[in-house]
């Protein structure tokens, strides 16, 4: 085990940042054409950077997925996004956007990281209002801002319930813009199978073009993935169905050490699932619990419909444990809480697994037009998918997998333990420790793409010039000859069962062991689980049609081939962290109300897993966490 | 509930297509209409035929990832809706499904239900942004917007890139795209700049593409966001006033 150094910058915590872009190096304007920058993902961090780079004067390539870099997963973020404006006077500042962070994050987020996220909060504002994105305004024509889950301050800003869309195409059609002045060559339908380590340094990818099925090797000077986050480890999330961990996995297994895994949020207010045909959960906004209430029935196994329990028998559940933030408790806390009622047996809905949020009272208070301009489209939304008109009965929600904190460990520059591997947004693991506030996400993508990737990527290159690799060398030709050779495994095994029954079970297997609640004995149990589930995977999965065409079954086929893997390491990091804190609850570490127990002496670290082979034990390595501005505390909302 | 359904399979975009029929059985009112559909492919796989091939991904209603003509109507009969919000209990019981790729000249197939798009990002490519370098933006309550017009841009701006205008319109005409574009940015301060120089070049492009607007208003009908038409007179409105400019 080695002790990982996250070069922070010296200094006051204020001043790191502005220190550290004082004396990064530079590449000059005429030299950066001369630099090929690979990009991987067009979400929000990814079109951001690739936008960026391009207007800078780098080469940039990008590849995506998709038919277009517009239909990333970030444009499904609904709710808004925070930055320490404080227009409303309401006594926010960057540093207490910093420290809700990194109490948000139940201290295992990185202090340094939290800090310049916070300060680049407000810049991020700036640039998407500049480039059009329509967002909330008062009747005066300044903009609005609304509150999120675990603090005490309104700093979110939000254009309807579509924050995430208007953010990612204000990135994206920057980013058409480099593409049309030719900075940035696109690559869509193109999806990433393989990174290239060369001379000890990322010089590349491998690639599968979805419509032709080529495998093709593309060289640069660097690699940036930006490919988002792994909830579909556990098949029903609110990710889109394409998310998948396969870039960030494909790195680890080149030597990038992936930090965490085990810290997946949870997300409170989700429709619950009704039937097993069901292919994915829809997230329903955090932004509603500003004005919704959450409650169950007082009495166990009350079958009455909502508007029929009378007052005095319900339970406001998070209102009554959490005073000071009632219905805005963080997520991982209200998760919990959701669970912990149900466990009860005072859940409501389909297997009693749901509890309701109400909007009755503000409905009362503001009006119905006012909740319709607040909420209008989530409600809809709501209505298409249950045939139920919240307007008129609670909203059931239940937690569903939504985000995951874990992800490639990266340095105070976002650069992996693979030199010249960056890592940014969802994919890396920096900013959020072991539970992300809402409203960060879009946050800290744009802040990873516009402004950080930026300054420390000129940093790495400054002395690279003329050291690519040719695309035809050993690496690459290896690279490829591996791709082509799993999916041909894949499409050999010519078994009974299709990719998806195959990534229903392990979603079980996962959801039920490493969820929302985590033992030793029930991590041991997954484990072996999962591991057998693969071995039968690679022996019975069927995967019609052949490679050289469009076929879904094989892109799919691929990366549930390393979900299963990502599983066991998730298993792993779980069991190794015996304490719970934000996200990870392990049931033998609780308080005697309940809540999660930290312990600090063993475990003010960050878990960051360095791949050894298949079949050997991944071995730990540990960055230990310094807290010098925040005190560590126990989180508390009551 | 049973269904019949009638759907377009074709391997490639240069091989012949076909209608092809299967059963959809012991569907839940409750689904949606993918997941009518990842049950049919899950039975074919199982019977060793390959699935049939659709482009989906957040099926929340916002990617524009999904979209397929059902019984003739892009996104299907219930309207304001993308395919994915598009739920089985609004069909009945012994339904007769057509399930047909988007159709239109510029929209080639690439396999069964999945075509090509392309041209649309073209067309915000040749203008459909504004011109603003990563941290050259002021600060952004120094300029205000009226509520009015903040909201009439969002009403432009939820587009979600889908093609279903372009795939009902009879002309195979991309306006509305092009329109709820050029409006969201040209409703707002911070696209005046660019505003008439936009509209020219992004409409010169699209008619490189699409087809002819003739006001046959079947964009607005099947729009999964119910984007006006009102923006396509909006944005011939600055055309005009674009050319007289230019010359």
């Amino acid at each position: 085990m080695t002790e990982l150094d996250a070069r922070i910058p010296p200094g006051p915590i204020a001043d790191k940042w502005s220190y550290a872009k004082s004396h990064y190096k530079l590449v000059n304007p005429t030299n950066k054409r001369k630099f090929d920058i690979i990009v991987v993902g067009a979400g929000l961090a990814g079109a951001s950077a690739a936008a960026s780079f391009g207007e800078l004067g780098y080469n940039v390539k990008c590849f995506v997925f998709h038919d277009s870099p517009r239909r990333a997963h970030s444009i499904a973020a609904q709710g808004g996004i925070n930055a320490a404006k404080n227009y409303q006077n309401d006594g926010d500042s960057i540093y207490r956007l910093f420290y809700d962070t990194v109490k948000g994050g139940d201290y295992r987020s990185r202090e340094g990281n939290v800090y310049r996220l916070a300060e680049l909060s407000v810049d991020i504002i700036d640039q998407a209002v500049a480039q059009g994105v329509p967002f909330a305004r008062e009747y005066g024509g300044l903009l609005e801002n609304r509150s999120f889950g675990g603090v005490q301050v309104s700093r979110t800003f939000y254009a309807r319930g579509q924050t995430g869309q208007q953010l990612l195409l204000g990135a994206f059609q920057a980013l058409e813009r480099q593409i049309a002045l030719g900075r940035v060559q696109m690559f869509p339908r193109y999806e990433m199978l393989e990174l290239v380590v060369a001379d000890g340094q990322a010089k590349g990818i491998i690639t599968r073009n979805l419509v032709t099925g080529a495998i093709e090797a593309h060289s640069g000077d660097t690699v940036v993935l930006a490919t988002g986050g792994y909830s579909n480890v556990f098949y029903l999330s609110t990710n889109a169905k394409a998310s998948n961990c396969t870039a960030i996995w494909r790195a680890y297994r080149r030597g990038a050490y992936f930090a965490n895994p085990c810290f997946t949020q949870i997300h409170p207010t989700c429709i619950p699932q009704t039937g097993e045909y069901q292919s994915k959960l829809t997230l329903m906004s955090e932004s509603l619990r500003n004005d919704g209430r959450i409650w169950v029935p007082k009495q166990k196994g009350d079958k009455r419909p909502p508007l029929e329990i009378p007052e005095s028998e319900r339970d406001y559940y998070l209102e009554r444990k959490y005073p000071s933030f009632g219905n805005l408790a963080p997520r991982d806390i209200a998760s919990r809480a959701a669970k912990e009622v149900c466990d009860d047996g005072r859940g409501i809905g389909p297997g009693g697994r749901g509890v309701y949020l109400d909007f009755a009272d503000a409905i009362k208070r503001l009006g119905r037009s006012t909740i319709e301009e607040r909420y209008g489209n989530l409600f809809e939304m709501y209505h298409d998918i249950t045939a139920e008109d919240p307007y008129k009965v609670p909203m059931r929600i239940y937690p569903a997998p939504h985000y995951t904190m874990g992800g490639l460990w990266v340095d105070y520059e976002l650069m992996s333990t693979i030199p010249g591997l960056f890592v940014l947004g969802e994919a890396n693991y920096s900013d959020h420790g072991a539970n992300r506030l809402g409203a960060s996400a879009l946050m800290q993508g744009l802040a990873d793409g516009y402004f950080v990737i930026t300054a420390t990527i000129a940093n790495y290159l400054a002395d690279k010039m003329g050291k690519r690799v040719a695309a035809d060398r050993q690496e690459f030709k290896q690279a490829k000859a591996d791709v082509d050779d799993r999916l041909k495994r894949l499409l050999a095994a010519k078994g009974t069962r299709s990719v998806d029954s195959f990534h229903r079970e392990l979603g079980h297997i996962m959801w039920e062991n490493c969820g929302m609640a985590r033992s030793a004995e029930s991590l041991k149990k997954a484990r072996v689980e999962v591991r057998a589930l693969r071995d039968r995977y690679w022996r019975e999965v069927r995967v019609l049609g052949n490679g050289e065409e469009p076929n879904q079954s094989l892109e799919k086929a691929g990366r549930v081939a390393d979900f299963f893997e990502l599983a066991e390491l998730m298993c792993i990091d779980a069991l190794q962290r015996e304490e719970s804190c934000g996200s990870h609850f392990r049931v033998e570490y609780q308080t005697p109300d309940g809540e999660a127990l930290r312990n600090d002496d063993k475990f003010l670290y960050v878990s960051a897993w360095e791949f050894t082979g298949d079949g050997s034990e991944p071995r730990l390595h540990k960055e230990p966490l310094h807290y010098e501005e925040v005190k560590l505390a126990t989180r508390s909302y009551k | 509930m049973n269904l019949k359904l009638h759907v377009w399979r074709q391997a490639a975009g240069s091989s012949e297509g076909r209608f092809v029929e299967y059963a959809a059985n012991d569907i839940s009112p409750d689904a949606s209409f993918l997941e009518m559909l990842d049950i049919v492919n899950e039975q074919l796989i199982e019977k060793g035929e390959e699935p049939i091939h659709f482009e989906h991904d957040c099926r929340e209603g916002i990617c524009g990832s999904c979209g397929m003509m059902i019984n003739g109507i892009a996104h299907g009969p219930l309207g304001g809706t993308a395919t994915c919000q598009l739920h089985m209990r609004h069909f009945s019981d012994g339904d007769e499904i057509r399930v047909e790729p988007w159709r239109a000249r510029a929209f080639p197939v690439i396999k069964d239900l999945i075509v090509d798009r392309s041209p649309l990002d073209k067309i915000i490519q040749a203008g459909g942004f504004i011109s603003v370098n990563t941290g050259n933006a002021p600060e952004a309550n120094d300029t205000p917007i009226s509520k009015a017009i903040q909201e009439h841009a969002m009403d432009a701006a939820e587009c979600i890139e889908c093609g279903a205008c372009v795939a009902q319109c009879p002309n195979g005409a991309a306006q509305l795209f092009t329109a709820a574009k050029v409006s969201h940015l040209g409703l707002l301060p911070q696209g005046q700049p660019e505003r008439y120089t936009r509209v020219l070049r992004m409409v010169e492009v699209m008619e490189q593409y699409f087809g002819s607007c003739t006001m046959f208003r079947e964009c607005e009908a099947v729009c999964p966001k119910e984007i006006s038409i009102d923006f396509i007179a909006r944005m011939d409105r600055d055309y005009i006033v674009a050319r007289f400019k230019a010359r």
